[in-house]
């Protein structure tokens, strides 16, 4: 494939005073040194995207992304405005913001860019970005953490973005920009007598610490919940962001990670956090909640129908793929068009049904259906069809618990040779075609549903 | 000197949508109107008060929440761009407002002296929140009066509603004795919603007033019992079922300003005139005037 990955994932303090004034606290000094560090590591990762899950950015109306490719202000927090003010000019990856939005869609999120001179970059974000990113060297995005979304949402959000760093083939950090416990004092404090707000935060926040220092991030995922009662300020907004990082790491608990320090701010619990992906001594995941590709909670509120899970009114009918020893069945890739599984096991080997590119949940069909509903010919984008569908195999794959580099042979389907030969064959050089199956294609006349390509596949478990 | 006084108390919130809609030219969105109930609310109020005679406006707005005590802006004039962090599509204001900064000095010492955790803030850096400038710009779009601008602490979050109520009864307390002493004329603003459940979906055409109702039966019911109780004179059973409202109504009462306009009117038992009730984004929203210049004790 194309090489695309999350290379370090970080947990990063939202406060301002490792900008302003680490000088003035022992530990906010360590919290500086602990940014400073975290931004070689990124350094030396050659990372080419920074991605943002900022806590202080709550949203509404779904997830937002900044998507100003220069935004530009002067940021004074909103408690502690007389440690100064942080002038930011922010290098931002419009296009990937974009595309993510996109990806957010066909997945049921709602979600929006947002893109307007003078908006209000939350304090996470620019302490995160001015001290992860000082030379502005690496393009960033940030979205926000929307009060009302759940788990599922959540990792759907953290899934979208993952699915584009690997279709793009970006080499990307994952950040949150959160407090552990944020419980701080609610009086004026001097910066010397700064200390985790009780023993019982300070307790729980070692806890969450040693998970990470042991590579557990989807073990704290997992406690978000109990976190959040146990240390969390309510109603400010819930323990979200080790989902999103869960899920950013394929809901892992065999990282390698390293605590890089661990610090008070104002009573807050602050800690810099880094997460390798490569493998540590501890189990694989135990994964036991629901493991979500595309969103169907309560969002559409003001419409009449529903917006998602549309069954076709054109073409065949969409149906249930079918429960048999071995089969491998998922949400994730498009409803059958006839009685079968997605793919089902035979001792080493995985063989999948015909495979194209309509996209799950939305039967939406990537670069355009071949023809309306009453049969004249439309144009489409075959390259567009066959990234789909090799996305598809690849989701399907994975929910059997192989990948995309498994795949052994391939006999694809292709409605008009003549246009479309050269567009596949281009798609399929940049992805299959770096990972080596044999390759059978041919010219058929016609294909279920208004699409240009099929493929059949072949892969090792 | 002769004693300062109150003049008049309002429940004046802040959604900017109601900005929005009225298409000022400090705004930069346009709109094709929406939400009038609740904008003729606003025509109302200021009409109500066209006669009475004031020096300053003091607001606490829900939006420039604080966790660390409760702030004022200690500047004369704050000039900038304010745009929404949740509503940037709407709201992107250019606003020039002047601070009446000895009386905000005045109340902030009060509560200092009353053993709250207080701060001026005199970053020239600042920008001021929306809900603040909506309520503002709505209650008096000319910005010819000098405000005082009180940041919400987030007491309810840390603690509960009855300690919130605790702490906003003090401060209303205290601001009105600073406001008496002032020698000053003053209206005082508190800008929330009352039942605060929002969509989380926007239409594609904001101001889509089809689209545009309570989010479910019990947040208006929760609305049309408060209301009754303001329009009754009943602010006593207002704060006594705060903490049942704001759990239930998810209210943006959670933020403290009803309960410090209330203190600061000392909890009035008069009927309020309510100038107009509406929804915007599901959230309910009430505009109400208590007459207080009507209720003056001979």
């Amino acid at each position: 494939m194309t090489g695309g990955g999350i290379v370090e994932s970080f947990v990063v303090p939202v406060h301002p005073h490792t900008v302003l004034a680490p000088e003035q606290n022992d530990g906010w000094g360590k919290l500086r040194q602990a940014y400073d560090d975290a931004a070689q590591i990124i350094k030396d990762s050659k990372a080419d995207l920074l991605i943002i899950y900022s806590t202080t950015w709550p949203s509404i109306i779904d997830h937002q992304l900044i998507s100003d490719p220069n935004p530009e202000w002067v940021m004074v927090d909103h408690d502690f405005h007389e440690l100064g003010s942080i002038h930011y000019s922010l290098n931002i990856d419009a296009q990937f913001a974009a595309m993510w939005n996109n990806e957010n869609h066909a997945r049921g999120l709602q979600s929006r860019c947002v893109n307007y001179r003078g908006f209000p970059i939350d304090v996470g974000s620019v302490v995160a970005l001015t001290l992860l990113n000082p030379d502005n060297k690496i393009p960033a995005v940030i979205v926000s953490s929307n009060v009302y979304a759940d788990r599922s949402e959540t990792t759907v959000l953290a899934k979208a973005c993952k699915e584009l760093v690997r279709k793009t083939g970006r080499r990307a950090v994952a950040i949150t920009a959160m407090s552990l416990s944020n419980r701080m004092f609610t009086e004026h404090i001097n910066p010397e007598d700064d200390r985790i707000h009780s023993l019982k935060d300070d307790e729980w926040n070692r806890k969450i610490l040693e998970f990470l220092e042991a590579g557990r991030l989807e073990d704290v995922g997992q406690l978000s919940r109990t976190i959040q009662q146990q240390i969390r300020v309510q109603k400010v907004v819930n323990f979200k962001p080790m989902w999103w990082l869960s899920a950013m790491n394929d809901n892992r608990n065999n990282l390698t990670g390293k605590v890089l320090a661990y610090e008070a701010i104002h009573g807050a619990g602050c800690a810099v956090v880094n997460l390798n992906p490569a493998q540590s001594g501890f189990g694989n995941k135990e994964y036991d909640e629901d493991d979500v590709e595309v969103y169907s909670g309560e969002r559409g509120v003001l419409d009449t129908t529903k917006p998602a899970e549309i069954e076709s009114s054109e073409g065949p009918a969409l149906w249930d793929p079918t429960e048999a020893e071995g089969s491998v069945n998922t949400k994730s890739a498009p409803k059958p068009v006839g009685a079968y599984p997605h793919a089902r096991k035979v001792g080493d080997l995985i063989y999948l049904s015909g495979v194209g590119p309509r996209q799950p949940k939305t039967n939406e069909i990537p670069g355009g259906p071949i023809h309306d509903s009453d049969g004249n010919a439309l144009d489409y984008d075959i390259r567009a069809q066959t990234q789909a569908v090799i996305d598809n195999i690849a989701r399907i794959l994975e929910e059997a618990g192989s990948s995309i580099n498994n795949v052994l042979d391939v006999t694809s389907f292709l409605i008009d040779m003549d246009r479309d030969f050269q567009g596949y064959n281009e798609v399929w050089a940049e992805t299959l075609g770096k990972v080596g199956p044999t390759r059978t294609t041919l010219a058929i006349r016609a294909l279920p549903t208004p699409i240009a390509v099929e493929m059949k596949v072949i892969a090792s478990i | 000197m002769a004693q300062g006084e109150i003049v008049a108390g309002c429940l004046a919130p802040h959604p900017p949508h109601l900005v929005y809609a009225e298409n000022p030219e400090q705004n930069e969105p346009v709109a094709e109107g929406g939400w009038e109930q609740l904008r003729w609310g606003y025509e109302r109020l200021r009409e109500s008060l066209k006669g009475v005679d004031y020096d300053a406006i003091v607001i606490l707005s829900p939006h420039w929440q604080t966790y660390v005590g409760t702030h004022f802006l200690g500047l004369e004039n704050f000039q900038s761009l304010s745009v929404d962090p949740v509503f940037p599509n709407l709201f992107r204001y250019h606003y020039d407002m002047n601070v009446d900064i000895e009386l905000a000095k005045q109340i902030h010492d009060k509560a200092d002296e009353a053993g709250l955790a207080v701060r001026m803030m005199t970053n020239p850096d600042f920008r001021v929140d929306y809900g603040t400038i909506t309520t503002g710009h709505m209650f008096r779009p000319e910005w010819d009066k000098p405000l005082v601008v009180i940041s919400s602490n987030r007491s309810r979050a840390y603690y509960s509603v009855e300690v919130m109520q605790e702490m906003m009864i003090e401060l209303g307390r205290v601001t009105r004795e600073a406001i008496l002493e002032s020698g000053k004329k003053v209206v005082v603003l508190a800008s929330n919603s009352l039942s605060h459940r929002h969509f989380t979906t926007e239409s594609e055409i904001p101001e889509d007033m089809s689209k545009e109702h309570i989010t479910s039966h019990a947040m208006h019911l929760w609305d049309m019992r408060i209301i009754d109780y303001m329009k009754s004179g009943q602010c006593q059973r207002i704060i006594d079922e705060m903490p049942e409202f704001t759990e239930q109504a998810i209210a943006e009462t959670d933020g403290g300003a009803f309960t410090w306009l209330l203190s600061t009117l000392e909890v009035p038992d008069y009927p309020a005139i309510l100038h107009g009730y509406g929804t915007i984004i599901g959230t309910g929203n009430a505009i109400v005037e208590w007459p207080v210049y009507q209720h003056k004790e001979a």
